[in-house]
């Protein structure tokens, strides 16, 4: 009864049948790494030869000055919590949108996406319009003594908002290629809604939602506009990490606004790696 | 365990999917369910797993109703089309998933799956993960995870139909095998009337969400109840007759009026076997041309035209074809030997009659 096994071989490519001997095909290879090295990799490595441009001894000061550790702590506490909000959330949508039929689905799906069509900074006003002095909740909060707008409670709000579509939009897709079939055969060999779920469901998407959720941090800590409107900007207290950079940059000190915007380039280039990587793992998901 | 389905319905959105149907397994069988793409099957099959809830009816298990009980507690095997293995899973862990679910303990489960690697022959294949499978393993890793857990009853929807001819053969006559060692309930869906008539003890067919035949393989290919089920199981001669003068003609075949006035109409069938032919032109009342012949193994088809334009399909067998030395342009002649009357004018027999469904060519071959 054994086949043969064909599925995991693959023919090796004859080489002398390769496209690719064209001079046309050097050219855009050699345009595509050219604009990618003047307009990404140019400025990124400014950054960094900026930032050390008096010695390590300057750099280092940068970032242990109280106001930019105190934007770090922020930047990581709004990330801590609004990834995983994002995260359980992104699931839930994911999941109900990809398996299941319900009435307001397609409302749903694009109700998603809104926070990609909006601007940062119209995001963060609606945050203003509802929660400030003159806002709709404004005065509410100001009897109750509750403080949102200009504090961590609104610029948690405000990247929830904006880091909202990341999670679901990368699972949807995957999700909907597996179909409900996994979970239907759990079911029948006697597992449960949740043990299906935790066993079936989450891990069968783990890539998938693992890359979602770098996406999702990578841009919460990122984020600038949205964040700048209700943050207030108080030095110490409200500045998360790229508030922090723009601040220094005004300020026209020379080694500080890039000695920290060293922090998020290294995210961002962390974050690619763990792209690449995790969308070589997510092909075998779908 | 025994299965009984009484006047279920089952309607998605609009369309209805099943509309009243009534069966009985007795415990133990092999039972196929054979029908067109679109007929029902897999949601019956879906039913009794309770992966589906029925509109109306009732759905019993041992006798007692089972319509409220959720598919985690109906103790069934399912095997899916695609196989449904969890794919990020090893075979082994595919294989263990029910048992864990049980909570059985460590010692059972690796006898269990020693047990089960035995009977499905997939030694060296536990630590694989399933795109690292043939479509063949991948199969039997299915059924093996269906069975490890030891269900009451195998459910499987279209188990061969993804797996190619020569692994198909070896894959039914594994499954007789397992039925009688085993002694489950096995109810599997096929749109292949070869492969039910070959592994069922016995073969509902479905058409249009109704059931139109129950019976055994030999029962429904020599007593089809209407048309639809003729024409579905095996191949079959049409004639639509009308009577003339006291008796049915089509064209220049004559047949019995079977109490019927002139001007009536009247449609029978009958099997390739029952067209007996002869090379020798004054043996028989009837000539025809031999136009083609299809080798079906050990038989043969042949197809025959007569002077008036008529076509009719004969069945001989090699030995018998070489015997009285024919070939395609030969004239010979033939005699009908039994026929059935399908439906008389004003008394049709089936409860339905499906005139329009074609049988796709490859059915219907080899029978």
């Amino acid at each position: 009864m054994n086949g043969p096994d064909n599925t995991i071989s693959s023919a090796p490519e004859n080489q002398a049948q390769r496209p690719g001997r064209d001079p046309v095909h050097w050219v855009l290879i050699a345009a595509a790494l050219l604009f990618a090295a003047v307009f990404l990799v140019l400025p990124l490595v400014n950054v960094f030869a900026q930032a050390l441009s008096l010695g390590l001894g300057p750099y280092w000061r940068a970032l242990i000055d109280p106001d930019t550790r105190s934007a770090i702590r922020l930047t990581l506490i709004i990330a801590a919590i609004t990834v995983p909000l994002n995260a359980v959330f992104g699931v839930a949508a994911a999941w109900a949108i990809a398996k299941f039929e319900f009435r307001g689905k397609a409302f749903l799906l694009s109700l998603i996406d809104l926070p990609f069509s909006i601007s940062p900074v119209v995001a963060g006003l609606l945050f203003v319009l509802l929660f400030g002095v003159n806002g709709l909740l404004g005065h509410w909060l100001e009897v109750h003594h509750v403080r949102i707008l200009f504090a961590l409670p609104g610029m948690v709000l405000a990247t929830i908002f904006v880091t909202f579509p990341y999670v679901a939009r990368e699972l949807i897709p995957i999700m909907r290629a597996q179909g409900r079939e996994q979970e239907e055969a759990a079911l029948t060999l006697g597992a449960g809604g949740w043990k299906t779920f935790w066993h079936v469901t989450l891990p069968s998407v783990r890539w998938g939602l693992f890359y979602g959720i770098v996406l999702c941090n990578a841009r919460a800590m990122g984020e600038f506009g949205a964040v700048s409107v209700v943050s207030g900007h108080i030095a110490g207290l409200t500045d998360t990490l790229p508030l922090r950079v723009e601040k220094l940059y005004n300020e026209f000190d020379p080694v500080a606004p890039f000695a920290v915007a060293t922090l998020l380039a290294l995210l961002a280039v962390a974050t690619m790696v763990l792209k690449a990587l995790l969308e070589w793992k997510t092909q075998r998901e779908r | 365990m025994s299965i009984e389905l009484k006047n279920v319905s089952k309607h998605f959105g609009t369309v209805p999917a099943v509309q009243d149907i009534s069966i009985t397994v007795p415990e133990g069988e092999l039972i196929a369910l054979l029908g067109p793409s679109g007929s029902g099957k897999t949601t019956v099959l879906r039913l009794i797993a309770g992966l589906e809830s029925p509109d109306s009816g009732g759905i019993f298990v041992r006798g007692a109703q089972v319509n409220a009980l959720p598919v985690q507690k109906r103790n069934i095997g399912f095997i899916f089309q695609s196989y449904a293995l969890f794919k990020h899973m090893t075979v082994l862990g595919n294989i263990r998933f029910g048992l864990k679910i049980k909570g059985w303990s460590s010692e059972r489960i690796k006898a269990r799956v020693q047990d089960l690697t035995a009977l499905l022959d997939l030694h060296g294949l536990l630590e694989r993960y399933p795109h690292q499978l043939s479509g063949g393993q991948r199969q039997r890793v299915a059924i093996g995870r269906a069975l490890a857990p030891g269900p009451d009853v195998l459910l499987m929807d279209e188990p061969f139909a993804a797996v190619d001819a020569q692994i198909r053969q070896e894959l039914r006559l594994w499954l007789v095998r397992v039925h009688q060692e085993l002694k489950l309930t096995i109810l599997f869906v096929t749109h292949d009337q070869e492969e039910a008539m070959e592994v069922a003890d016995r073969i509902i067919i479905f058409s249009k969400g109704r059931v139109e035949q129950i019976g055994a393989p030999q029962e429904v290919y020599e007593k089809p109840v209407n048309e639809f089920v003729a024409r579905f199981v095996g191949v079959m001669n049409i004639l639509e007759l009308e009577v003339r003068d006291g008796v049915a003609r089509r064209e220049e075949l004559e047949f019995p009026a079977h109490g019927l006035a002139d001007g009536q109409k009247m449609r029978i069938g009958f099997r390739p076997y029952a067209v007996q032919v002869s090379s020798n032109i004054t043996a028989y009342r009837y000539l025809a041309v031999l136009r083609r012949t299809y080798f079906l193994g050990v038989m043969l088809r042949l197809e025959m035209e007569l002077p008036s334009g008529l076509i009719l399909r004969s069945r001989i067998s090699k030995e018998d074809y070489a015997r009285l030395g024919l070939a395609d342009g030969h004239t010979v002649s033939f005699q009908i030997r039994s026929y059935r009357i399908l439906s008389k004018e004003d008394e049709p027999l089936g409860a339905e009659v499906a005139t329009a469904y074609e049988v796709p060519p490859h059915l219907g071959e080899g029978i």
